[in-house]
C-alpha cells in the first residue's frame, strides 16, 4: 500500500537536470523536453534546479573527474525515494570519451543508475520513454519504502 | 556600507545549462568583485581528437554538441588544406545550408535562455518552439538532430535530395513570419528591455582588449565577421556583418535576434546555387603537414590548428573556442551590477561550457 505523500508525489516528479561534462546535445534534447512540442509538464514533471526539491535527477555526461564530487553530493541530498536517468551513451557507458583521461566512463561509476537512455545525443521521445519506465520503478521503490516505514 | 560578502554562483544552478562556477563578492546587492572557476567539463578533447585522424571527425562533433557542425566544419577544412584539395562547390553549398540551420538553432536557445533568465517563461517557451521547426528540418535533411555527422575531410558524406531542397525552403517560408514576430518582442517588449538595456555594458576598447569575438564583440561595435574571408560557399552569397554599439546585453540580445533572419537570408541564397555534381572528393594516404583553419560558429571565431606527420595519430591539435573568449569577458560585466542581473550577463554572453573546457 502507498502512501497518500507517495501518490501524491508520483503525479508530479520533479526533475533535476545536472551536465557532468556532456557535449551539450543531451542537454539541449533535455531543454526540448521542457518545451512546447514534448512538453513532459503533460505528465507533471518539472525543471527544479534545486535537488531537495528533485524527485529523478536527469544526469547527463561521463562524470569528470572534476564533477565527481559534485554529483555525489547533489545524489546524497536528494530526498528518498530517488530515481537516476543517465541520459545518453556517454552517461550509460563514457563510449564517445572512451579515451579521454579526465572522464570515469559512466554515471554508474559514481552514483547507482537506474534506467539508461541509450542514444548519442539521445533524442526526446526517448527520453520520455525513460522517464515512463522510470517512474514505474518509482512506484515500486515508494512502495517498498512505505512498507519499511510502517515496519 | 555593510562588509563584503562572498557567494557561490553555479556549478549547480537554475541559470546555467552547464556547470560553470562563479565566486561573486557582494557588497548587499552589489556585486563588486567576480572570479571564474572553469574546468568542470574538461574531458581532455585534444587529446583524443590527437588518437586518430580518421575517427576525430566523429570526435570533433563531440566537442560542443550546440555547434557540432562548425566543429567538424573547422576539422575537415584543416584536413582538406593539409592534402592540399578544394572541396566541389555542392558539397561547400550544403556545408553553408547545415552551418546556418545550426547557428539558427544555437541563436534560437540562447535567445530562450536570455527570456528565461529574466523570467519571461513564455518568450522562451515560444522560442524553442520555432526552434523546433529547424530542428526537425535537420532531422529530416541529416538523419540526426544534434550530431548531423555529414563533413568529412573532402565534403560531405550525405547529399540533399531535390525533395530536401524543396524542404528547406518551405520551412524557411514558415519559419519567416513566426521569427518577424519573436522579432517585434524581442525588439519592443517593455518588460525585456527594462532587465536589458544598459546592463552589463561592455565597451568598444573592452570588447578589444578581452579579445571578444562573434556576436558578444559585434554588440560592442567591432564589425568582424569570420564569414566575410569566404570560407565554404560565404564568398557566393551576400551579407555584411550586423554590429550594434550599445554593448550591454540588449545588443547582444539583439544581435542575435538580427542574425537569425540573416541565417535565413544565407540559406535562401544557397539554394537556388546548388548545381548537380560530386558532394565529396576522396583522399589519398595519411596527411602530413601543418594548416590553420577557422569557421565562424555561433559564438564566434573558431580555430582549429592541425599538425600531422605522416602517421595515424596527429602530432597535436589544438582548438581555440569562441565561448572560452567571451565567458572570460564576464570579468569585465559583472563587477557594479545588481545580483539579479547576473543570470542575465552571463546568459547573454551565450557560455558554452563545453567549448570553454573541452
Amino acid at each position: 500500500m502507498m502512501t497518500l505523500e507517495s501518490k501524491m508525489r508520483i503525479r508530479s516528479p520533479w526533475i533535476m537536470h545536472f551536465d557532468t561534462g556532456s557535449c551539450n546535445g543531451c542537454d539541449m534534447e533535455v531543454w526540448a523536453l521542457l518545451t512546447p512540442r514534448y512538453d513532459i509538464e503533460r505528465f507533471g514533471a518539472m525543471n527544479r534546479a534545486n535537488p531537495k526539491q528533485a524527485d529523478i535527477l536527469l544526469i547527463t555526461g561521463p562524470v569528470t573527474k572534476r564533477c565527481e564530487d559534485r554529483l555525489r553530493n547533489l545524489y546524497e541530498q536528494t530526498p528518498e525515494p530517488k530515481l537516476v536517468i543517465a541520459c545518453g551513451d556517454c552517461a550509460s557507458t563514457g563510449a564517445p570519451f572512451h579515451n579521454c583521461y579526465n572522464v570515469n566512463g559512466g554515471v554508474d561509476k559514481v552514483i547507482p543508475v537506474d534506467v539508461y537512455v541509450p542514444g548519442c545525443a539521445c533524442r526526446p521521445e526517448v527520453l520520455i520513454d525513460a522517464l515512463v519506465l522510470g517512474l514505474s520503478k518509482w512506484r515500486e521503490k515508494a512502495a517498498g519504502a512505505d512498507k519499511e516505514a510502517e515496519g | 556600507m555593510g562588509r563584503a560578502t562572498t557567494i557561490p554562483f553555479g556549478p549547480q544552478h537554475a541559470a546555467f545549462l552547464e556547470p560553470l562556477n562563479v565566486t561573486l563578492t557582494l557588497e548587499e546587492e552589489k556585486v563588486v568583485g567576480a572570479v571564474l572557476n572553469q574546468g568542470y567539463n574538461h574531458r581532455g578533447m585534444e587529446h583524443a581528437l590527437s588518437l586518430d585522424y580518421r575517427k576525430s571527425q566523429y570526435i570533433s562533433e563531440r566537442v560542443c554538441g550546440i555547434c557540432s557542425f562548425h566543429h567538424s566544419t573547422a576539422y575537415c577544412q584543416g584536413l582538406e588544406s593539409i592534402y592540399g584539395i578544394d572541396v566541389p562547390e555542392r558539397g561547400r553549398l550544403i556545408r553553408t545550408i547545415m552551418m546556418e540551420c545550426q547557428r539558427l538553432t544555437s541563436h534560437l536557445l540562447a535567445l530562450g535562455h536570455i527570456a528565461e533568465s529574466v523570467g519571461y517563461e513564455n518568450l522562451f517557451m515560444q522560442c524553442f518552439r520555432e526552434r523546433e521547426l529547424v530542428m526537425t528540418l535537420v532531422n529530416r535533411i541529416s538523419g540526426n538532430r544534434v550530431h548531423y555527422s555529414m563533413n568529412v575531410a573532402g565534403g560531405v558524406k550525405r547529399d540533399i535530395s531535390p525533395e530536401g531542397l524543396k524542404d528547406i525552403q518551405a520551412t524557411m517560408s514558415r519559419l519567416r513570419p513566426r521569427l518577424r514576430e519573436l522579432h517585434r518582442v524581442f525588439s519592443r517588449d517593455r518588460t525585456l528591455s527594462k532587465r536589458t538595456k544598459g546592463i552589463g555594458v561592455l565597451s568598444n576598447q573592452a570588447a578589444r582588449e578581452w579579445g571578444n569575438v562573434g556576436p558578444v564583440s559585434r554588440a560592442s561595435g567591432i564589425p568582424r565577421d569570420i564569414r566575410q574571408d569566404g570560407f565554404a560557399a560565404y564568398s557566393m552569397v551576400k551579407f555584411s556583418p550586423i554590429v550594434r554599439e550599445e554593448g550591454d546585453c540588449y545588443a547582444r540580445m539583439m544581435v542575435r535576434m538580427d542574425e537569425c533572419l540573416q541565417s535565413m537570408d544565407i540559406i535562401e541564397q544557397c539554394l537556388p546555387l546548388i548545381k548537380d555534381g560530386p558532394v565529396a572528393i576522396q583522399m589519398k594516404g595519411h596527411p602530413k603537414g601543418e594548416a590553420y583553419s577557422r569557421v565562424e560558429a555561433p559564438r564566434g571565431e573558431l580555430v582549429y590548428f592541425i599538425r600531422a606527420n605522416g602517421k595515424t595519430a596527429l602530432e597535436r591539435i589544438k582548438l581555440r573556442t569562441p565561448a572560452l573568449m567571451n565567458v572570460a569577458s564576464l570579468l569585465a560585466m559583472l563587477p557594479g551590477c545588481q545580483l539579479a542581473d547576473v543570470p542575465t550577463i552571463t546568459v547573454s554572453v551565450d557560455p558554452c561550457i563545453c567549448c570553454t573546457d573541452r
